[in-house]
């Protein structure tokens, strides 16, 4: 009898902010086990493509470094803007030895690459288990290297972070440092979570066509052009794992829109739609500005809708979009939901979303991988969404999978890539019948 | 602490990864955070594994850091054990667990389980991943192998065991393949393989060979070493790669199994050979060679690279520390300066200062060539997905000398067929803006710009798809010659002409004549004086 807890408990009422009442997602599976995700050190592959004068450095293990490197595939030959400062038996053997050999390599590494403008000290879990004091040793190489260079520190560890967490915490650790909303402005709206540039861009297009003057990304393309906040920023968040970083947020005075993700049609409309109604953009003006972008996201999700409707899909934890993109393929793509896992379920966040689950979805949160297998195989589903620890032995047991890190980094947001997200979804199963025939 | 953007290995429990992935009936608990099970994937991913490996991993994660992380880890290993099943278990700590101070190897001990349980001491901060996969070879077989085997039969026929072969090795699987079919012909038996498809069981009969066979060093020299002093098995120590050392391999075999050689050595044909002899081969003849990767592969590309093709070796190096003695006596051999360091950026340099025609490593190696304008072929892990082929393709044995030559020539074969297009260059239908020929007529060729219009000074220009060594997209380009220093129009055009894989140090090497001299102008005339100059 296995001893890892599990508890099935009803999903809580939603909040007054939610958008509806919660007639949906009524089980949700708790599980502690061994976990087949990554740690939040991977955030830094897409995170260093975004903001593009930013260096991250992890302090941590050579395992840090193999990970990162394992990651990046071959991004790592292209003067990449990330590495590692292995932590040896010297630095074990004291603290403050380490600290001096800290700021050592970032001399070194400063010197070499003048064109940082901003570095993040990325904590790992030696370096929290040792107790190293990044957060210190951050401020500590600020004062030595402002006006030139900005230094933050957030952690990426595995301990506390899970995959897409550790874009939470990185993006946490501006906050303290954007600009304060001068005094008497108008309402601006910033979009929060790292986004394709080419994604950004329509958004910016729609967003401009409505009438919103005032709009900034966070994270910003440069270290020096980071928005400004304060209590006539209203929030709208682009990703789903941002509770860390919207409360920082909120705690400089910002507001939240609530809204499902902008996946799919559906999602893209009524996030937007949160926006429009926030900054009083009248419904005629609305419509006309996401007439032409619905209907292509339309015309393409009715060809993939062929393929994939009635077919049962599966997700595994990995990066807390599950629940978005299972609510997208439910409701636009016709698929069914066999369960529904992820690393960690933001009640309030995800409201909206769960509010449009089909009624009876199985939910689960956390993760005792050997059993979630079992539940998987004793299901038979048609799709499995995945990491690619599990893809190849799922397949070669003559189960179809998804791999699910392609849609942390692929341009899956927004009426443009709806089609694109959901031919994600078919060309597993696209290929199937294709070797089989 | 030391800054690190590419890491030849990774740390030492991904080693022993490599040992548990390989076997059956063996399964590793690995003490160790969320996240750390990114490396499943190396497996699943880059081999192509049809099964996850066989590890679990305990997932402590920070709230757990209070205290109950040995309970977290005993409840692991239980759950591996009713679930698995295994044969014989291995237990440790990944590089965050060891700073925690739990004992895995008395944890597990403490649940008293019907099987083997071997701790692993892997010191994460001080050893990398080949270590750690030795030191896992090394303690299963001590733990497995203890019982002498019994006498054999005067007339069986002689036998031995290959040791070293690991999951996620570089071309393992087609390498027993080859050397299983060449011990055949000696008439030598292989007992067993391991780690490679063998069970803790196999790893008890491992005395019962008459001798090993370690077919790599940084795997199995340890393992060996013990089975040596504990069961009197004296072992292979030439790894046969190439010619020659397959050659010297198949003495020493037949030495131990007490056969002779002779008939066997007289039926193998070696392709490589004839082809390396072959006219079509003359060009190869002192191509200046940089090689890079694992002892092993290093070692034995240097001497293919010498004594088979007819290169020149220009540089040698390797990231295996724990075999900086045997890469230094090998270097003696070829005068060069041996390069032990796995620090990519000062291998980047040593390429750079060496000017090799053709660069012998690894995957970093192969961005390394590939940011000079070099050509490249991979001789040594690290590896990505492509050099886990479908197709046979060792490097051992007399298969393995054939894929090597045909590796190894490849991209020079490219290289020449660039050349040749850069040569015709100005040609009417091979400019280079000129369209695929194949497209013919309806492609609308672009505007060529000639070459007199490119100004003196300027950079070689980008025909080639390949930068020119002195482009300056390498950091550690040579400076540029000072300003008064000119090249004429003419002489710039003619540098041109020169192959773009030497052109970078011709131009290098008239300048320095040039400025020796105090010639303000480079002409025609001043880059064939150089040239005479330094051929001489």
């Amino acid at each position: 009898m296995s001893q890892a807890d599990t508890a099935v408990v009803a999903a809580p009422q939603l909040g007054s902010r939610g958008c509806a009442p919660a007639a949906a997602a009524d089980h949700v599976l708790r599980e502690r086990g061994q976990r087949e995700v990554f740690c939040g050190l991977t955030g830094i592959v897409w995170l260093h493509r975004k903001i593009q004068d930013a260096f991250f450095l992890v302090v941590g293990s050579r395992t840090c470094a193999h990970l990162v490197q394992s990651a990046a595939g071959v991004m790592i030959f292209a003067e990449p803007r990330f590495g590692t400062a292995i932590i040896d038996e010297r630095d074990l053997a004291g603290l403050a030895d380490a600290n001096a050999e800290l700021d050592r390599v970032v001399g070194r590494l400063l010197e070499r690459r003048p064109d940082i403008k901003l570095l993040f000290l990325v904590g790992s879990c030696p370096s929290e288990v040792i107790k190293l004091d990044l957060s210190r040793a951050a401020e500590r190489l600020s004062a030595q290297f402002l006006p030139r260079v900005r230094v933050l520190n957030y952690s990426g560890s595995g301990i506390e972070t899970t995959f897409t967490q550790g874009e939470d915490a990185c993006l946490a650790s501006l906050v303290p440092g954007l600009p304060a909303e001068p005094p008497g402005a108008a309402d601006s709206l910033m979009v929060v979570g790292t986004l394709p540039d080419v994604v950004e861009d329509q958004f910016g297009r729609l967003l401009q066509v409505m009438g919103i003057e005032r709009v900034a990304f966070l994270p910003a393309r440069r270290a020096g052009s980071m928005p400004a906040v304060g209590p006539r920023t209203r929030l709208l968040l682009a990703q789903p794992f941002l509770a860390d970083t919207a409360r920082a947020l909120e705690a400089r005075g910002a507001q939240r829109l609530p809204a499902p993700f902008p996946f799919g049609d559906e999602g893209s409309t009524l996030w937007l739609q949160a926006a429009a109604t926030a900054f009083g953009v009248d419904a005629q003006r609305f419509e006309a500005a996401v007439a032409a972008p619905r209907e292509r996201a339309r015309q393409a999700l009715a060809r993939q809708r062929a393929v994939l409707a009635g077919k049962r899909i599966f997700f595994f934890p990995d990066s807390q979009l599950e629940v978005p993109l299972a609510r997208f393929a439910a409701r636009e793509l016709g698929m069914q939901l066999v369960e529904v896992g992820s690393p960690y379920l933001h009640r309030q966040h995800l409201a909206a979303e769960m509010a449009l689950l089909p009624a009876g979805t199985l939910l689960s949160e956390g993760q005792d991988v050997e059993r979630q297998l079992d539940r998987c195989r004793a299901a038979r589903p048609d799709l499995v969404v995945c990491g690619l620890g599990l893809a190849n032995p799922l397949e070669a047991e003559g189960i179809a999978t998804k791999w699910s890190i392609e849609l942390v980094f692929s341009p899956v947001h927004g009426y443009e890539q709806a089609g694109d997200l959901a031919a994600l979804f078919a060309r597993p199963l696209d290929r199937r019948t294709r070797l089989a025939a | 602490m030391q800054l690190t953007l590419w890491t030849y290995e990774g740390p030492p429990h991904v080693g022993a990864m490599r040992v548990a992935t390989a076997m059956r009936g063996l399964h590793y608990v690995l003490h160790a955070p969320q996240g750390d099970t990114y490396a499943d994937l190396l497996f699943t991913m880059i081999e192509r594994r049809r099964e996850r490996p066989p590890v679990t991993y305990s997932t402590f994660q920070a709230r757990d850091l209070g205290g109950d992380t040995a309970e977290l880890f005993q409840r692991s290993v239980r759950e591996a054990y009713e679930r698995f099943r295994p044969q014989a278990m291995i237990v440790g700590a990944s590089c965050t667990a060891e700073l925690i101070q739990d004992d895995p190897g008395g944890l597990a001990q403490a649940l008293d389980l019907p099987i083997p349980v071997i701790p692993l001491e892997l010191p994460s901060y001080q050893r990398k991943e080949n270590w750690g996969a030795a030191e896992t070879f090394y303690q299963l077989v001590r733990h497995l192998a203890k019982a002498p085997a019994a006498p054999r039969d005067s007339g069986a026929r002689p036998c031995c065991n290959l040791l070293g072969p690991t999951a996620l090795g570089f071309r393992h699987r087609d390498d027993v393949r080859e050397v299983t079919e060449l011990l055949a012909l000696i008439g030598v038996d292989v007992h067993v393989v391991a780690p490679l498809g063998a069970t803790p069981a196999d790893l008890a009969r491992l005395p019962g060979a008459d001798f090993n066979v370690v077919l790599y060093p940084e795997v199995a020299s340890l393992a060996a070493r013990w089975l040596e002093r504990t069961h009197r098995q004296p072992f292979v120590g030439v790894v046969p790669i190439g010619i020659g050392a397959s050659t010297d391999f198949i003495h020493r075999v037949a030495e131990l199994a007490g056969v002779n050689p002779a008939p066997a050595l007289e039926r193998i044909e070696w392709r490589a050979r004839w082809y390396a002899q072959s006219v079509d081969s003359t060009y190869l003849t002192g191509k200046r060679v940089f090689v890079f990767g694992d002892a092993t592969h290093a070692i034995a590309a240097a001497r293919v690279a010498s004594r088979e093709m007819g290169f020149t070796v220009v540089g040698l190096g390797s990231y295996s520390r724990e075999f900086a003695r045997e890469l230094r006596e090998a270097a003696t051999l070829y005068g060069v300066e041996p390069l032990i360091t796995d620090d990519y950026l000062e291998v980047e340099s040593r390429i750079t200062e060496a000017h090799p025609e053709l660069v012998l490593g690894t995957q970093m190696e192969r961005h390394i060539a590939k940011r000079l304008g070099l050509p490249c072929a991979v001789i040594s892990a690290p590896v990505h997905v492509q050099d886990f082929p479908a197709r046979y393709s060792p490097q051992m044995g007399i298969e393995g000398a054939n894929v090597m030559f045909d590796t190894w020539v490849h991209p020079l074969m490219m290289g020449l067929e660039e050349h040749l297009l850069t040569m015709f260059r100005d040609d009417f239908e091979f400019h280079a803006e000129a369209a695929p020929s194949h497209l013919g007529s309806a492609a609308t060729a672009l505007r060529a710009v000639p070459a007199a219009d490119v100004p003196a000074m300027a950079p070689a220009v980008k025909a080639v798809p390949a930068a020119p060594i002195e482009s300056p997209a390498v950091a550690t380009a040579v400076p540029s010659s000072p300003i008064e220093l000119g090249w004429a129009p003419e002489a710039e055009k003619e540098l041109h002409k020169i192959p773009f894989f030497v052109r970078g140090k011709a131009r290098r090497n008239t300048e320095r004549y040039a400025r020796d001299r105090g010639v303000a102008t480079i002409t025609v005339e001043t880059l064939y004086d150089a040239k005479a100059h330094f051929s001489a």
